[in-house]
């Protein structure tokens, strides 16, 4: 707390009053306004509002499909936040030398963290275009498999996932080797002095530093999977084929904007905030036993 | 962003656990990390080398196997066809407007916020800096359909209002300052107001450009983030001029039964990428050290 402080009457209510204000307004009520839309569901006519209580609730939890779209969300999200940190870490780990350029590689790394989802998706629909894309061309020699995204969900899924993962990779290798530089080498060659090999010294000594940098991405690409893919999802797969890649905020859209069922749609969106709530808890609780500062 | 400073704990928990000489590491290291690097750099770079070298293409050249891998002669061609049929020119406007209004609006409501949450003493300041904080787990896709129901009441739909104020409702920009303003030595402010200077001066003298690295980094994150956020604009325009370029795009995507003209979208495509990315390569030294070394 400081202990030097400015005495004023109104000034710090003046200060905070535009922050409030937008909270207040595009926080807080449609927040609650959610919470209260979600226990009615519009008129055949569309005219008027009836109240069902948890209508809409049941109708979600007795939907496979909803359950469908859970599992999916969180495929898509692990296979974006732990497979691409895992990759980052264990690239960062094996470049961790003292080398020259290192700003230059900085540079090269973290432009693509620029571009929008939805154009990396643009760029990735091409490459895995099954008529004249680069990616099934040159898989064509290897197998006779057709990589066609537009009739297999998997492939699908494979696209989004490598569009997003381009988008972020470079931030997160950055942010490791950043991390490793920061760790003395006096430390490591301790340990080594002691007998411990590389993938011990990894696990005993490197991965417990990188703890709080692990935990500032995580929660960073966690947050982007969940939500900024959206126009990644919207631009390229539309949530298909099937249902193979209809996230948890697409489908929260689509019902909501093109289904126009607005309570159902607010009930997604309170279950949402829930799951993003308990996450969230889970990740501090986790990081206060875990991550050393 | 839970943690601003993660490589700062780090370096402390490194230089506690180990007091040590320092020796040397083996020769081999530095090659092996230049390869890994370059590598890493050449397969980041290469869809995006793909999508220029299309945006060059004719459609000839799009549609053909094997891939052509090499520029043609058909650049001007194509951007002058993807800037005319989307009326780029009006989208790349507005994406910019949201994108600086996004950026600066945020930064300077976080600013004032967090200075009133850290130099003063005020009845409710709890609840406040509550209210505030709490926005930092929800983002706006968990409230879309409420939220555009606000934005319709307001007849904020299809304005540059409703694009951008709606994405200030976050803590992340408080947050970072607040963090950034806790470091500041208690000092600071007891020379200021040693020399007469009332708060606004303190903040405005003292505090604003100390706080430089803060404010770039915060810029160039927002920057990115209102002129790439797909969600919002799609749900709160319905006119197509008041629509964003990423949005603009989507109109430009090939679907099955239409003419396979990827040349023209790799061309909008580079046209929509090119700005933020700018942003990023030219700002990047305050985007690392903003993020990186908040607490140094």
């Amino acid at each position: 707390m400081k202990r030097t402080v400015f005495r004023n009457r109104w000034l710090p209510y003046a200060l905070v009053a535009p922050q409030l204000a937008v909270t207040i307004v595009f926080f807080f009520w449609p927040a609650f306004d959610s919470l209260r839309l979600s226990l009615y569901r519009a008129s055949p006519f569309g005219d008027r509002m009836i109240f069902i209580g948890a209508g809409n609730y049941e109708r979600l939890l007795a939907d496979p499909a909803y359950f469908r779209s859970i599992g999916t969300s969180f495929l898509f999200s692990a296979l974006v936040t732990v497979g691409g940190l895992a990759v980052a870490l264990l690239l960062a780990a094996l470049a961790n030398a003292k080398i020259s350029g290192l700003a230059i590689y900085r540079t090269l790394l973290l432009w693509p963290y620029g571009i929008a989802p939805a154009i990396a998706g643009v760029i990735w629909l091409f490459i895995f275009h099954p008529s004249f894309g680069v990616l099934p061309y040159v898989l064509s020699f290897v197998t006779a498999y057709q990589f066609n995204w537009f009739l297999k969900g998997w492939v699908a899924l494979v696209l989004i996932v490598a569009a997003a993962i381009w988008k972020q990779f470079g931030y997160n290798l950055a942010f490791y080797l950043a991390g490793l530089q920061a760790i003395p080498g006096s430390v490591l060659e301790a340990a080594s002095v002691d007998g411990a090999g590389p993938i011990r010294r990894f696990f005993a000594i490197t991965f417990p530093l990188l703890s709080p940098v692990t935990f500032f991405l995580f929660t960073l690409n966690m947050t982007f999977s969940f939500f900024e893919t959206f126009g990644l999802v919207h631009a390229v797969t539309q949530g298909g084929p099937g249902e193979a890649t209809s996230i948890l905020v697409f489908r929260a859209w689509k019902d909501g904007f093109e289904g126009l069922q607005l309570g159902y749609s607010a009930a997604q969106s309170v279950l949402l905030m829930l799951l993003v709530i308990v996450i969230t808890a889970a990740q501090f609780r986790f990081a206060e036993k875990k991550v050393t500062y | 962003m839970a943690s601003t400073s993660p490589i700062a704990g780090a370096v402390a928990t490194a230089e506690l656990a180990g007091r040590l000489p320092a020796a040397r590491r083996r020769d081999l290291s530095g090659p092996i990390a230049h390869a890994i690097l370059v590598v890493s750099v050449v397969v980041l770079a290469f869809p995006l080398y793909y999508a220029l070298v299309i945006s060059t293409q004719t459609l000839d050249d799009v549609t053909s196997l094997p891939p052509k891998l090499l520029p043609s002669t058909h650049l001007a061609q194509n951007y002058a066809e993807a800037w005319a049929r989307v009326k780029m020119g009006r989208l790349l406007l507005n994406s910019a407007i949201v994108a600086l209004a996004v950026a600066v609006g945020k930064i300077a409501i976080s600013l004032l916020s967090a200075f009133a949450i850290v130099y003063f003493n005020f009845r409710g300041k709890q609840l406040v800096f509550w209210l505030i904080f709490i926005t930092l787990m929800l983002p706006v896709p968990v409230r879309i359909v409420s939220t555009y129901q606000v934005i319709s009441v307001l007849g904020w739909v299809d304005t540059y209002w409703g694009l951008t104020v709606p994405l200030m409702a976050s803590a992340t920009g408080t947050f970072l300052f607040r963090q950034f303003f806790q470091t500041m030595p208690d000092s600071l402010a007891e020379a200021a107001q040693l020399d007469g200077a009332g708060p606004l001066r303190f903040l405005w003298s003292f505090l604003l450009p100390l706080s430089k690295a803060n404010i770039a980094a915060l810029f160039v994150i927002l920057f990115v983030y209102g002129w790439n956020d797909y969600l919002w604009p799609l749900i709160v325009t319905n006119r197509p001029e008041m629509r964003t370029a990423v949005i603009g795009i989507d109109s430009l995507i090939p679907r099955t039964s239409q003419l396979p003209e990827w040349n023209v979208t790799m061309a909008a495509a580079m046209m929509v990428l090119l700005p933020p990315v700018i942003v990023i390569v030219v700002m990047q030294r305050w985007f690392v050290k903003g993020l990186i070394e908040t607490e140094k």
